[in-house]
């Protein structure tokens, strides 16, 4: 979504070169969505690449966002999102996506309220 | 849905922290971040009004767009994230992404240098994303009265406006506290209003 409409195409950009050109991930990952490595990742066969390994290591241990494996790669957001997506898809790792706070007529208000109170108690306590 | 508990509900969620070029965001997500802020980086591809010099690729700029963020556990199973958004309010494609789903936003403020948060505060507004304002204050000087801030912002009373100090773990705490406790306050609201 948030590449669509304009469709750059991969030719264009370098970065994208370890998506070999693909600048459209499978699956619309959010920047703070957590990532985590898979018993079928953590098995290692299935892993294509370098960069996965780099990924199924890094989330192996504690949870990561797709920001932090992007930083942490030194990839531009999109090259890892990309790279995650397709991970996902092969059940290399499991994607837990954010709550959401904005005002969806179909968001779940008293989820959102739930979790604004576990982080209201949560920052008291830092 | 009888997944196991113990990861079915890892969620996470993000607070939004703008302001101008230099006011201190980084500074502010480093004070209460469990990591050394991180940088990530966004290619936009799209028209940038031309602004950049991008003459090597015919029809479409291309820019990257950098943004500091931070991370604090709240529990085992829930992660807060803190992004600090660039500056710049054109690059308007970072925005939608970063402002979406957010609990609410900081706008950080430098009294020298108010005019540069005008744009951050229309987009707020704009999106409907509750935010505060939070004055940095440089050298641990309050040089002015809330007030006049408020009023030169043009920011309505029900927006909570206050002193920080960027710096101070205990005083981003503070402010990160007021900005959840205002959501929290604006949807008891709502949901006694609506019924």
């Amino acid at each position: 979504m948030v590449l669509g409409g304009d469709e750059p195409t991969g030719s264009l950009v370098r970065p994208y070169a370890v998506t070999r050109g693909r600048t459209r991930p499978q699956l619309e990952i959010a920047l703070e969505a957590l990532v985590e490595t898979t018993a079928r990742g953590r098995a290692g066969q299935f892993l294509g690449g370098r960069e996965q390994k780099v990924i199924v290591d890094l989330c192996g241990g504690r949870l990561q966002s797709l920001a932090e494996i992007a930083a942490r790669m030194e990839v531009p957001l999109g090259v890892a999102r990309v790279l995650v997506a397709d991970m996902a898809a092969d059940g290399l790792l499991a994607v837990h996506e954010p709550t959401g706070f904005s005002d969806d007529p179909g968001a779940d208000e008293s989820v959102g309220t739930e979790l604004l109170e576990r982080v209201l108690s949560g920052l008291r306590r830092l | 849905m009888n997944s196991p508990a113990d990861t079915s509900r890892v969620t996470s969620a993000k607070i939004v922290i703008a302001g101008g070029f230099g006011v201190g965001k980084t500074t502010l997500v480093g004070s209460v971040s469990e990591i050394t802020p991180l940088t990530t980086e966004a290619i936009m591809t799209s028209a940038s009004e031309g602004v950049d010099d991008n003459n090597l690729v015919p029809d479409k700029a291309t820019t990257t767009v950098a943004m500091d963020f931070g991370r604090i556990t709240i529990d085992q199973d829930l992660i807060l994230y803190l992004f600090g958004t660039p500056g710049q309010t054109r690059f308007w494609f970072m925005w939608d992404e970063l402002v979406r789903g957010a609990i609410g936003a900081i706008v950080l403020v430098d009294t020298r240098r108010l005019a540069d948060c005008f744009s951050v505060i229309d987009f707020f507004e704009h999106r409907k994303l509750p935010y505060l304002v939070a004055v940095n204050c440089f050298d641990g000087k309050q040089m002015h009265d809330l007030q006049d801030i408020r009023d030169a912002l043009q920011v309505s009373q029900d927006v909570p406006l206050m002193y920080t100090d960027a710096r101070n773990r205990e005083s981003t705490k503070q402010v990160l506290i007021k900005l959840v406790e205002y959501v929290l306050s604006m949807r008891r609201t709502r949901t006694v209003g609506v019924g």
